[in-house]
Order: structure tokens, then sequence, then C-alpha cells
């Protein structure tokens, strides 16, 4: 609970905060807000509490509090990457705003991969998603954010309907929303499929699968760049963490079915994700749609249902978290500087702006997953888990698909680094924090991709699952 | 013993290596260079602080010297028995080593805040040179084969590197090419055997594999493949990738390109360290390459060695280019080392080989590295690499003068210098293990002592030359290394006299030296015999050279071009598998295989297109293909499944 509550603390800091300044002022709630973010984020790595709550509603273990300290990590790189953003962008009035959202949502996120019932788990999904709609119309003069926003709520609100649909149903063939009895009185009937797929569909949606993943593109591309990232990374994090828990713990006994499930919407997001992904110019919507086909990836680990899959899932999710923000980070530092946001704008970066284009080139290296980077661990790691459960068409697609998406993920490290520009982006510097930013993810997938000690521990966690 | 702080050697160069390559532009001439020499002296002070600790303050076991690992961490684990380590490990010869690198690096940093001064690429070098170190010092340490894979191959780099520093040349990049594909061929061999090896043996760790009663040597694995067991491939196969980087007979031709870069670089790479590295692998395998089989590895070893050595020295004595003659004499001198190794029995006196190959490593690390230097520092005063334009070079350069003199005389094998000493055990272990073997190592030394004052009297004495500008002396910055380098090309023969000091047996027990006066004297007795012979035809001009060539008619040709090996390797590959093979799978490759994969391309970037207009942008058709998507889902599994 240490970490849900020194966050919301930290949100009433602000507050307070924001209530006795001046306007003019404003400016160093920035700073405030970082700081106490990274304190808690570094605090949250000395001390773990196991237990529960709330009568088995709220639940925490090693492997939860672990995982909430990737989720950290991750929010913490977003900051420090947005910080010249907000500098730049913001109205001070809204600064307040920005934090509070974001950390209220991240709290949600909190209570969701923490949830030990449905009733917990549905509050923390509705928390986690209803201050991002406001987040990514953040900019309100900004007519594609708001756009953005709307295409955001409605989707939404239908897939968290359906999603409740479906748990109204595993609550009258399970008779309970606890986790722990669900699992074991639940049995299969075809309405316990039914309230399964429906379920399956309201996190998918947050997941952005295939067939449910249509939002993803407009939001990614209308939203200020940070909240993009906060929502391919973090919010997809605690999705799939969260549907990992439920699909192994809770539903094991509709395993067959799940597993049916999970083998078609992993091909067919794969498929998608990279398919679109082949024609897009501007960055966010290209990483939009490769962020749809690494989490088809992902679903190979959850596929295999055992130890070996939670551990892969969650080594990968940490991989693609550093990866992904290494991309996002370089994309916001060129937009911040220069408002450019297309591939084409990018051709020639090496000769101008080579740090920039060699963190994007680690990037999109680890997110194609060619050695020695974090990424082809990741996946190396997906495909055991995989085939070690005998999947082994799924495996082949896959590698099929990492070859179409080893060309796109070429396209702008062609661009930057072989191709000649007379317009190329002028060299610029990048603020310090939108440095430190970068330079943890980079450090990020070094250390997961070459000091395996990291995986050992993961592994050793995932029992706890 | 607590050796913890050894990790901080390989690793202080590398810290080096980062801050002079990631601010090379701002860290400007001299500072770059002093920053250079400054790490590497820490190095070399740890270095010789580990020796002492080592040698005098660890106590021995029943009379063996222990190995440490004060550092070792898992890095990949992939069984529970096959895993991959990175650490420390050390013992004898790997102590040794320490020595060896950091000292012979340090003087090449010495050397070139004088050499390459006013260079453009001044920083771009000492980065190279310590990224160098660091990788050499890590497979000097490694405690596993595949550490020593890795750091063979960054080893590897950083050689290309400094081979292809004068980049704008193209003698000097082709070099580069060349040294880096040929050993890369070789490395292939190497990787396979390490391969086989951890494969069939559970295991890539030197301690378990050296182990007499471990998996590698006591015959649990019977697999064999074409008459021999599969650990002699593999160790066959792990001396090819040895053979390579230490330039053995056939995969030497790189070697003497390889002098394309600044001699520095010569004389630390390609004179004193790197080269050694085969060496270096097969004395840290001895055990496994000693009784795998009967020692059918080691015969392979042996003969190598032995071919090469005569080979090289053949080619050395008709030569014009000083640094190409160093070169050939350093192949030469590696064939010794592989040799001893090759001839050496295991323990007590019977290991004398090995002792022998080790000392020869350290001796002719000085020796060959001091010789580089002066020929560094003559090519520097006269521009030119030919010894038609030198002569007379005494009254310009009496400081190089001496110093070529002793290193001469200690390749030669003069009494009283360190190489006589450490060429008087090989010469013992060929000689009570394999007579054949003994008699090419005599003519080698023979051969040697000629080429070496040929070398020696056309530079500094001769004809008198009429330079362009008179030759002047080098600077003190490039001169103290040289002069260190000559007194260690005496001094450490001496020490061995003395009585508290005892050489190793392979199996890390000491056994006490002794000079065998019969076999010094034979030994040196060909030496002077060359040295006079040379004394008589290149003290002053005479028309004997010539006459000799002469009469050996096309050998000489055939030597004079290196026994035309470079031009086979270019037939090989231009004619035979460029033509050949490599058409017309080339033509398969571009007309069926990438066609295909064209067509692929091109089929999947239409097909992206066809279905760009699913995602239309309007909200209505997310929410009908969520719907749309959970019915079809639902009516697949509930019906159809």
């Amino acid at each position: 609970m240490r970490h849900e509550i020194v966050l919301l603390v930290l949100i009433l800091m602000l507050l307070v905060f924001e209530i006795f300044t001046k306007t003019e002022q404003k400016k160093s709630l920035i700073y405030l807000a970082l700081g106490l973010f990274a304190i808690h984020t570094i605090s949250g790595f000395f001390q773990s509490t196991d237990g529960v709550l709330f009568g088995g509603s709220y639940r925490t273990n090693e492997l939860i509090h672990f995982f909430k300290n990737i989720l950290n990590v991750g929010v913490l790189i977003i900051l420090l990457q947005s910080v010249d953003w907000l500098e730049k962008v913001a109205h001070y009035n809204k600064l307040p705003e920005f934090f509070i959202l974001l950390f209220s949502s991240l709290i949600g996120m909190y209570f969701m991969i923490s949830s030990g019932d449905f009733l917990m788990f549905y509050i923390g999904l509705e928390l986690s998603t209803l201050p991002l709609v406001a987040l990514v119309a953040y900019n309100s003069a900004d007519i594609k954010g708001n756009e953005a926003a709307i295409k955001l709520i409605l989707s939404a609100a239908l897939a968290s309907a359906i999603s409740l649909f479906g748990m109204t149903f595993i609550y009258a063939t399970g008779g309970s929303i606890f986790f722990e009895s669900i699992a074991t009185q639940l049995t299969v009937s075809p309405l316990a499929i039914l309230g399964l797929i429906f379920f399956f569909s309201g996190v998918a949606f947050k997941i952005s699968l295939a067939p449910f993943h249509f939002w993803t593109a407009d939001v990614y591309e209308g939203a200020p760049i940070g909240i993009t990232s906060y929502l391919s990374v973090i919010s997809k994090g605690a999705a799939i963490f969260i549907l990992m828990t439920i699909l192994f713990k809770v539903l094991p006994v509709l395993s067959v079915q799940w597993k049916d499930i999970v083998w078609g919407v992993a091909v067919l997001t794969m498929f998608v994700g990279n398919l679109f992904a082949l024609r897009q110019n501007n960055m966010k919507r290209y990483l939009a749609f490769s962020s749809i086909a690494q989490a088809g990836f992902i679903l190979m680990g959850i596929i295999n249902a055992e130890q070996l899959g939670a551990s892969t899932v969650i080594f990968f999710v940490m991989v693609y978290i550093f990866s992904n923000l290494g991309a996002f980070g370089v994309v916001q530092a060129i937009s911040n500087a220069t408002g450019k946001e297309n591939m084409d704008d990018y051709t020639g970066l090496y000769r101008t702006n080579p740090m920039l284009s060699l963190v994007m080139l680690l990037s999109l290296f680890s997110l194609a997953g060619i050695p020695p980077v974090a990424g082809f661990f990741g996946k190396f790691f997906l495909y055991t888990a995989a085939a070690q459960k005998g999947y082994y068409l799924l495996v082949f697609l896959a590698v099929i698909n990492v070859t179409i998406s080893l060309y796109y993920y070429l396209l702008p490290v062609r661009a930057m680094f072989l191709r000649k520009s007379d317009d190329a982006i002028p060299y610029f510097k990048s603020p310090v924090f939108m440095r430190i930013g970068l330079l943890l993810a980079i450090a990020g997938i070094f250390v997961l991709g070459l000091y395996s000690p990291v995986y050992n521990y993961i592994e050793e966690l995932s029992k706890l699952l | 013993m607590n050796f913890s702080y050894t990790i901080l050697i390989p690793l202080i160069p590398f810290v080096v290596f980062l801050l002079l390559g990631l601010f090379y532009n701002r860290i400007k001439e001299p500072i770059s260079g002093w920053i250079g020499v400054a790490g590497l002296t820490a190095s070399a002070v740890l270095s010789y602080f580990t020796a002492y600790q080592y040698f005098y303050n660890t106590p021995k076991v029943d009379g063996v010297f222990q190995t440490i690992m004060p550092f070792k961490i898992n890095w990949m684990n992939f069984t529970d028995t096959l895993h991959i380590d990175m650490g420390i490990l050390l013992d004898p010869i790997s102590v040794m080593m320490l020595v060896v690198v950091t000292t012979v690096s340090l003087m090449a940093n010495i050397y070139s805040t004088g050499y390459m001064k006013g260079d453009r690429g001044f920083t771009r070098f000492f980065a190279f040179l310590s990224l160098f170190t660091f990788s050499m010092l890590g497979l000097v340490v490694a405690t596993n084969l595949f550490q020593i894979y890795i750091f063979w191959e960054l080893v590897g780099v950083s050689s290309f590197l400094l081979i292809g520093f004068y980049y704008e040349k193209p003698s000097a990049v082709a070099a580069a090419k060349k040294a880096f594909i040929v050993t890369r061929f070789a490395d292939f061999g190497f990787l396979v055997g390490i391969l086989l090896m951890g494969y069939y043996t559970g295991t890539f760790d030197f301690a378990i594999l050296n182990d007499v009663n471990g998996p590698a040597i006591n015959g649990t694995v019977v697999q064999s493949f074409m008459g021999m067991s599969v650990i002699t491939w593999a160790l066959i196969l792990m001396f090819m990738g040895g053979a390579g980087k230490s330039a053995m007979f056939p995969l030497h031709i790189w070697l003497p390109d390889a002098m394309e870069g600044p001699t520095p670089v010569s004389a630390l790479i390609h004179a004193a360290t790197m080269v050694v590295a085969g060496v270096y692998l097969v004395a840290r395998m001895f055990p496994a390459f000693h009784f795998v089989d009967g020692g059918t590895a080691q015969h392979v070893v042996a003969w190598v060695g032995a071919i090469s050595s005569l080979f090289a020295a053949i080619i050395a004595l008709t030569q014009y280019d000083i640094k190409r003659v160093l070169a050939f004499s350093t192949m030469s001198q590696i064939g010794y080392m592989m040799l001893a190794l090759g001839v050496s029995g295991y323990d007590g006196h019977e290991g004398v080989g090995y002792m022998a190959s080790m000392w020869h490593l350290f001796t002719h690390a000085m020796f060959k590295a001091g010789l580089f230097l002066t020929a560094g520092s003559v090519i520097h005063a006269v521009h030119s690499n030919l010894m038609q334009d030198m002569g007379s070079l005494r009254k310009y350069m009496p400081y190089s003068n001496i110093v070529f003199l002793i290193t001469a005389l200690s390749i030669a094998g003069f009494p009283g210098f360190s190489g006589f000493f450490s060429k008087d055990e090989i010469l013992i272990a060929a000689f009570e293990h394999n007579k054949a073997i003994f008699y090419i190592t005599l003519l080698v030394a023979g051969m040697t002592a000629f080429y070496m004052f040929r070398l020696y009297f056309s530079i500094f004495w001769g004809k008198d030359t009429h330079y362009h500008h008179t030759p002047h002396e080098s600077p003190w910055s490039m001169l103290a290394p040289m002069l260190f380098l000559a007194v260690m090309s005496i001094v450490p023969g001496w020490t061995q006299i003395l009585p508290f000091t005892e050489w190793l047996a392979p199996d890390k027990a000491g056994i006490h030296w002794h000079l065998d006066p019969v076999m010094a004297t034979i030994a040196s007795s060909v030496g002077i015999l060359g040295i006079l012979i040379a004394y008589i035809f290149y003290k002053k001009p005479t028309e004997y050279p010539a006459k000799i060539s002469a009469a050996f008619g096309s050998l000489y040709q055939w030597a004079f071009r290196k026994f035309y090996i470079d031009e086979v390797y270019t037939f090989i590959t231009q004619k035979i598998i460029f033509q050949r093979i490599s058409a017309p799978f080339a033509w398969f490759d571009k007309k069926v295989v990438d066609g295909t994969m064209e067509g692929i391309g091109n089929k999947t970037a239409s097909f992206s297109n066809l279905i760009k207009g699913i995602q239309s942008g309007k909200v209505q058709d997310y929410a009908f293909a969520f719907i749309g998507g959970v019915i079809v889902l639902v009516i697949i599994v509930i019906y159809m499944l």
C-alpha cells in the first residue's frame, strides 16, 4: 500500500503548493514534482511489503512491488523527457493538472495490478483511463488532441462496458468476484466463456491488441508526446501484467479456450501492427503500430501459461519500456526543438545530431530484436516460452513478422545514417533533463541485454505470480 | 592473499579508451598522450605488484602454484554446468603475461608521444592503443574459453583499427582488411572448436577442461570423427584460431602487410603481444593438448611451429623492407614458441619445453619490441622502410645503433643476452623429444643470426649513403623506451641463474633451471657463425650477396616472393572460389532468392496499401470493429472449437 499512499500524498502536496505560489513561480512546480517523484521511485526499491488488505480485494507481494517500481522508472523517464515541453508549451495555470492527472492515472495502475477481486480491478481500470483522456486533450487549443481525446473516451467507454459485462458473467457462473474463489469455483460453460471473451476484449483494448486497437494510432498521433509514451509503455505494461495474472491464476479452468483466443489474437495483432507500420511517415503513428506489433509478440509469452511465460513476459515488458522510451524520447526531443515529427525530416540526422541518432538507432535495434541489445534476448525468451509448449506454428509466424518489422525498423536508420540531406535538422543541444531521460533508457537497454542477473531475479520473482 | 584489485588492471585502459574516444575532439595533443601513458603506468605498476604478491607472497601448496580467481561473475546461464562467466584468473603464465603486456604497452605509449607528434589522429591513436591494451589484458586473464573468444575478437578489431590507422593510404586499408579477413577465417575454426568443446564436455571453464580427471581428458567423450576423437578435433580447430592470430603457416600472410600500421603498433601488437595470443592459448589449454589422444593435437602444434619457423626464416633472408624482415623474424620466433610447446612433456623436467616457450615469449616480447621501436626511430629519421636507402647511420644515430645492436645480439642468441638463455632451453626441449625438429631449430637459429646482422650492418654500417637531409637522433621520448627495452634484452636472462628463481612445468610445480654447457656451445657457435657471415657480407659493400643470390637463382626468387603464398591465395579466392563457385551462387541469389524476396516484399507493400482503408479515422467504425471482433471470437470459441 506504500506506493499508493506516497503517491497520493505527493498529489496533495502539489495541490497545496499550487495554491500558495504566484503565477510566475508556478514553473518551479515542474522541478518539485520531478524531484518528489524521483525520490518516490528510488525509495520504492528499498522496502517491499507482502500482504492482503480489504478482505482480499487488495494484495501485494514482492513481484507486484517490483512491477510497480518498473512502472515508476518508466514514468520518471517520461517526466524527465517532458520537462522541456512543459516549460515551453504548457500554460502555467495548467501545470499542476498535468502532474495530478498523470499521478492519478498511475495510482489507478497500481490498484489494477494489486487487485484481488474484479471490483478493485475495475476501479483501477477506470481510474487509470479517465485522467488519461484529459491528458490527451491537455493542449485544449489543439484540434487533433481534442479529436484524439474524444476517440479515446468513446472507445474506452465501450471497452469498459463490455469488459464489465464479461465480469458479471464470470460472477454469475463462478459465484464470486474474488480471484481466489473464482479460480476454484468456476466451471467451463458457454456463459463463462462469453464472460472470458468480453473481459478479455476490455483488457485487449488497453493493450491495443487487434481488432481492439483502432483507437491507438489516432490517439497516439493527437496526444502530446509525453502522454503518448505513457499510453504506449506504462498503460500497456500494467494491463499486460494484470491480464497475465488473471488468465494464469483466475481462469486456469478456461485455459483451453483462452489459449486459442490468445493464439489467434497474437497472430492477428502481429500482422496488423507490422503491415500498418510499413506505410507510416509520422513517427508517432509509426511507433504506435510498432507498439501494437510488440504487444502481439508479448502474447507468445502469455500462451505459455506457466512460470517461464510469466518471467519472459515481465522481462520483455521491461525491455519494451526502455526501448520505446528511448525512441519516443528522441521523437520528443526533435519535436520540441523543431516541431518536426515525420520520418522524412530525419534524413541526414546523423551528420548533424549524432548522439540523438545513436539513441534512436539503439532503441530501434532493441525493438527489432537485433543482438546484442536487450530486445534480442527479450524476443528470444518469448520464442522459447511459446516453443516450450509446442506452439511452433506461432513461433514461425512470429519469425516472419520479425522479418517484416526489421524492414520498417531500419527505415529511420537508413534515413538518419545513410542518406544525405541539404535541409537536415540542424544541430541543437538537448536540455539536460532530456539527456538524462535518454541516457536512462539506453542504460536500461544495455543493462537488461548484457547483465543476466536481472533476468535471473525476475525468474525468481515470477514464482510469486 | 586478496587480489581483488587486479580488476583495475584491464579496467584502467578501458576507462582511458572511453575518455579519449568520447572526447577525442576536445582532448588535444599532447594531453591525450599523457593520459594514455598515465593510465598504462598505473596498470603496469599494479601488474608488477600483482606479480610480486603472486610469486613471493602467496604460499604454494605441495610445491605447486595455486590458481586464484579473485573475480568471477556468472554472465549467462544455460544449464548448471554450461554457463558463460567473466572473471580474472591468476596463475603463473597469466601473471607473466600481465607484466609483458603492460610493460610493452607502456613503452609503446611513451614512444608514441614522440613518434606520432603532430599527427592529425594523435588522440584517436592513443584511444585505440588503450582499447587494444584493455582487450589484450582481458584475453590474458580469461577464466574460460568464451571469455577468451570475446576478447580475442576485440583484440582483432583493435588490431584492424590500428593497422588501418592511416586510412587515407589505400595500402593501409587493404592491409587492415587482409589482416581482419584472414584472422576472422581462422577464428571461425576457433569458434567451432569452442562450441564442439562446450557441447561435448559441458563446460567452457579452463579449470575443468585442463583437469586431468575432467571430462575433456579422462576419455568420457567417445564420439569420434574421421578416426580422431571430437576433443582432438576441437583442439585442432582451436589451434587454427591460434595459428591465425599468431601468423603460423599457412595463415601468416596478413602479418607482413600489417606493417602498414604505425611502428609502435607493430612493436606492441604485431611483435610482442597480440601475435603471441595463439601461443598463450595453447599454453593455457596445455594439459588438454598434451593428454587427449596421446597428444595428437600437440604434434600438429609442434610441426606447424617448426615449419613456420623455417619458412619465415628463409623469407626473411631475402627481404629489403626492414619492417618486413622483422615481421618474418617474429613469425619465425613464434614458430619457436609453438614447437617448444609441441615437444613439451607434462611434469618435472619433462616440462622444459613449456617453460622454454613461456620464457622465450617473455624475452622475445622485450627484444622484438626494442627492435621494432629502433626500426621506427630509423624510419622516422630516413623516411624510408628500405634497406637500400640506408647505410652508415651509426654516425648520425648513436643510441639507436647501440639499442639495435643489443637487441639483435639478443635475438641471435649471443651468450649473455636474454635470447641466448631462452633459445637454449628450446633447443634442449627439441633435442630431448624430437630430433628432426631439433635440426630445424638449429638451422633457424643460424639463419636468424645471419639475417638480423644483415639488417644491422646494412642499416648502421655498409655504404655511405647521401641523405637529402641529415638524419638526426630521435627525441628522448622515443629513446627512453628503446633503452629500457635494450636493458630488458639482457637482464632477464641472468635472473634465471640466480638461485631463488625457478621456472614452471605445465603442472605448475617449480623446476630449477640449469644451463646445459654442450647445448649452449652448439647454439651460440651457430649464432656466432651467422653473425660472422653477415659481417663479411655486409660490413662493407661487397659483391658476395649478389653472387650468392644469383647462385641460388630461382630458389632465391621464390623466397623473395615469399614462396608465392599470397599469389596462391589470390588464385584460389579469385579464380576458383569467386569465379567457379561464387558467381553461380551470386546468380542464383540475385535471380531466385532476391527475386522471391523482392516479390514477397512488393506483395507485402501492396497488401499494406490495400488494407490502409480499414483504419478510417471514424470512431464508429472502430466501435463496429470492436464489437465485431468480440462476436467473431465468441462464435469461433463457443461454436467452432
